[in-house]
């Protein structure tokens, strides 16, 4: 790490890199066409279903029910002096144009819903839709039971709130714990990490959609998000260092790496959100907690590998030596242990675990997108900063607060909202206690 | 293929209210991150604040041009000084989180279907610039500035958004060679020795903060006028990596480095889309489709601040030494 090399020969490993991400680039021709990834963006797929008038306002929504979209089923507005009629087209879409902003009554047609599928309890039918000055105005009618506001005890909703944060804390985890390592063995903030995550789920769905089981396709995202890491460090993070770049430098050249690989993703993935396999998954009661198929898969998957990951830190010798090397680089250095080499590893298992966050993600979700890593980086954050930076423990105490108080907050807040809980949380602690939960103090500086 | 066109709409850029909005809030950042070391990676939330800070109390309570413009400045101030409080004594990578955390909160907030009366949610606010428009002392017609023609209304937000840039930039250029920016430089440089001279060093970082918080929150307003609408999506992260890669490009130690740099980004921006648009639409490219050479544009914008950052950290103005970092 001290070694100085030449910045010639940094210059030249940089510009393969770059080479190579042009070549990926230019050589693999509009991959978005390919079968596997039709991948219309939403916004496009929205006017096959709008019925053609050039007024300049309307109202929309899309017809969703627990199988799919809901096609050819009549809505009405009515208001102004106007009335409108339209039928939902075949992805379940709406919208009618109407002259002017204002207040419109909406009607949906409950004869001409498919056999089956009824609006959700508690949804009004006809409603009252305003503009708020702007040129459309969206309403979504919900159906069927899953939607339906039962009357649950407090206790009953508080207990399946918890468990599915605390699934959705472990996810979280997964990746806090590759960021935290990092963090701890370089001292970089990785602002590239939401990115890693979206690379697991990305590579995944590819591998599916090129016909392999889910399962390998999941061994093989791994595999693959392992490898993203190793050649970020070697390509990027390694001659830096070599180069004594400092650390705010290098948390900018994170955010510039994490632009540029979010929009690789989104030129070969296209803007749409797509679905793994078995993404639709049965409700499973345990006593009078219901939970879905996958979230309980989710929640032992990442239970599994984190108690994993933190055997191998506190038994074998390189989770001693990885451990030697975030306390103090120097002296790891000097007592034999090879520094460049462990950072390489944290690097490959940072990724991995990111590639996994990633895919359970998208399984939590549920859905593939470009961005939803970076959906979740500040949650990431807001765990592995809760926890202390740097602290490996510390991230998974941190992730599960995060994800607990996520999930729960959803009890009293707007289901929009449930994420400014958490960071505000983030702010509070930082307020308190800025070294985290599990951080010592000196690590703030 | 009409490189004419392509050269012209660049050229257009240079003097655009995006431009010129992006300009000033890369000249807060400058205060921020050049000048007093601080990073703050909340500037679009500074933006948001001010976008919506004028144009809610102009639709909710038809508050005239100057109160509005008030309101968006003095909700700027307390968001930095409630920003400040807790993270101006947190080391750099943590109040970098916190200020990016900040904005996220903002934009989760407006976009809330609960606030829909005020915020719009989703959809935003629109029609709130008609009081702007309104003081506009150019009569309604073409005008021709050289190769580029716009109407009274084009004319009118470049002459006031331009104007409100060089005035930022005098005023930023004059603290900083006033004994409170040498102050600042001081701190930025060593925190510690500056704290020896008696100096109250957090003072000092919460009026940086205000400053450049204000000059986000006044580029917001630019930013919106044009389009006659304000959109929580616009607010996203990635506006203040785009400001980020403004400021680097230019210089982030410099007052003109922030201006350059936007119009450094706006015109290769513009150039890049016309020249790939062009290709496609003549068939000289196949293997793009339009949505894929937006992409990769942005791609290009991500590798060139990498590289910026790696190999040229002071800008096309900067001073090598004068570097918020080591």
């Amino acid at each position: 790490m001290i070694t100085l090399s030449t910045p010639a020969r940094i210059r030249r490993t940089l510009l393969l890199v770059l080479g190579l991400l042009l070549a990926v680039l230019l050589g693999a021709p509009a991959a978005q066409a390919s079968p596997h990834l039709p991948a219309p963006p939403p916004q496009q797929s929205l006017p096959a279903a709008v019925q053609a008038q050039q007024f300049d306002y309307r109202i929309g929504g899309v017809l969703r029910g627990v199988d799919g979209p809901i096609a050819d089923v009549t809505v009405t507005a009515s208001g102004n002096g106007f009335e409108g009629e339209v039928t939902s087209g075949p992805n379940g879409a709406w919208s009618i144009g109407v002259p002017e902003q204002g207040t419109y009554e909406v009607t949906l047609d409950e004869e001409t819903l498919p056999e089956g599928i009824a609006l959700a309890e508690g949804q009004e039918n006809p409603r009252e839709v305003t503009f708020a000055n702007t040129s459309s105005a969206t309403t979504l009618f919900l159906f069927g039971e899953g939607i339906v506001t039962t009357q649950a005890s407090f206790l009953d909703t508080l207990a399946e709130r918890a468990v599915a944060g605390f699934s959705f804390g472990l996810l979280l985890a997964l990746s806090a714990v590759g960021l935290s390592l990092i963090f701890g063995t370089t001292g970089l903030t990785n602002f590239a990490h939401g990115e890693m995550v979206t690379f697991g789920a990305v590579l995944a769905f590819a591998f599916a959609g090129a016909g392999l089981p889910i399962a390998v396709a999941i061994v093989l995202a791994v595999v693959g998000g392992g490898l993203l890491g190793y050649a970020q460090d070697a390509g990027l993070w390694k001659p830096l260092r070599r180069r004594g770049t400092g650390l705010v430098p290098m948390m900018i050249v994170s955010i510039g790496f994490a632009l540029a690989l979010r929009y690789v993703i989104q030129f070969y993935f296209g803007g749409a959100t797509q679905q793994l396999p078995g993404s639709q998954s049965q409700m499973i009661d345990i006593g009078s907690v219901s939970i879905s198929r996958n979230n309980l898969t989710s929640l032992a998957v990442s239970l599994v590998i984190i108690l994993l990951v933190a055997f191998l830190l506190l038994r074998t010798r390189i989770g001693k030596a990885t451990r030697a090397v975030a306390d103090n680089a120097a002296l790891a250095a000097a007592s034999g242990i090879d520094v460049d080499r462990v950072i390489r590893i944290v690097w490959v298992v940072g990724g991995m675990l990111a590639a996994l966050g990633g895919i359970l993600w998208a399984y939590y979700r549920p859905g593939v997108s470009y961005n939803m890593g970076q959906q979740i980086l500040l949650l990431i954050f807001a765990g592995v900063t809760l926890g202390g930076l740097g602290t490996v423990f510390g991230a998974l105490v941190g992730s599960i607060i995060v994800g607990l108080f996520v999930e729960i907050s959803t009890i009293w807040l707007e289901a929009d909202l449930k994420y400014v809980g958490a960071l505000l949380i983030l702010i509070l602690v930082l307020l308190f206690r800025p070294q985290g939960i599990l951080g010592r103090k000196e690590r703030i500086g | 293929m009409d490189f004419g066109n392509i050269l012209v709409n660049a050229l257009g850029e240079l003097i655009s209210p995006t431009t010129a909005a992006y300009a000033l809030a890369a000249l807060g950042l400058a205060v921020h991150f050049g000048y007093a070391g601080l990073l703050n990676f909340g500037q679009a939330g500074f933006m948001a604040v001010g976008a919506y800070g004028f144009a809610i109390p102009t639709l909710s309570f038809n508050a005239p041009l100057p109160v509005a413009v008030l309101i968006a400045v003095l909700s700027s101030v307390v968001f930095a000084i409630v920003l400040g409080i807790p993270t101006l004594r947190l080391r750099a990578d943590y109040l970098a989180i916190v200020t990016i955390a900040a904005a996220e909160i903002i934009r989760y907030v407006v976009t809330t279907n609960g606030l829909t009366n005020v915020t719009g949610s989703a959809n935003g606010l629109a029609a709130f610039e008609g009081g702007f428009f309104g003081l506009n002392p150019f009569p309604a017609r073409t005008y021709q500035l050289g190769p580029l023609s716009m109407n009274e209304r084009d004319l009118w937000i470049r002459i006031v958004g331009w104007s409100v840039v060089v005035f930022a930039c005098l005023v930023v250029w004059l603290l900083m060679r006033s004994p409170w920016g040498r102050v600042l430089k001081g701190i930025r440089e060593d925190e510690n020795a500056v704290r020896s001279l008696g100096k109250n060093v957090y003072a000092y970082k919460m009026q940086a903060l205000v400053i450049g918080g204000i000059l986000g929150s006044l580029a917001g307003i630019i930013f919106t006028l044009p389009r006659g609408a304000v959109q929580p999506a616009n607010y996203a992260t990635e506006l203040t990596f785009f400001l980020y890669t403004c400021l680097l490009l230019g210089g982030m130690a410099t007052v003109l480095g922030p201006v350059i740099g936007a119009m450094i980004f706006w015109v290769v921006l513009s150039l890049t889309q016309g020249i790939l648009y062009g290709a496609i639409e003549v068939g000289a490219i196949t293997f793009l489709s339009n949505a894929q050479a937006g992409q990769l544009r942005y791609i290009l914008v991500g590798v060139a601040l990498m590289l910026l950052m790696i190999f040229r950290p002071q800008g096309v103005l900067g001073n090598k030494k004068e570097l918020a970092f080591a």
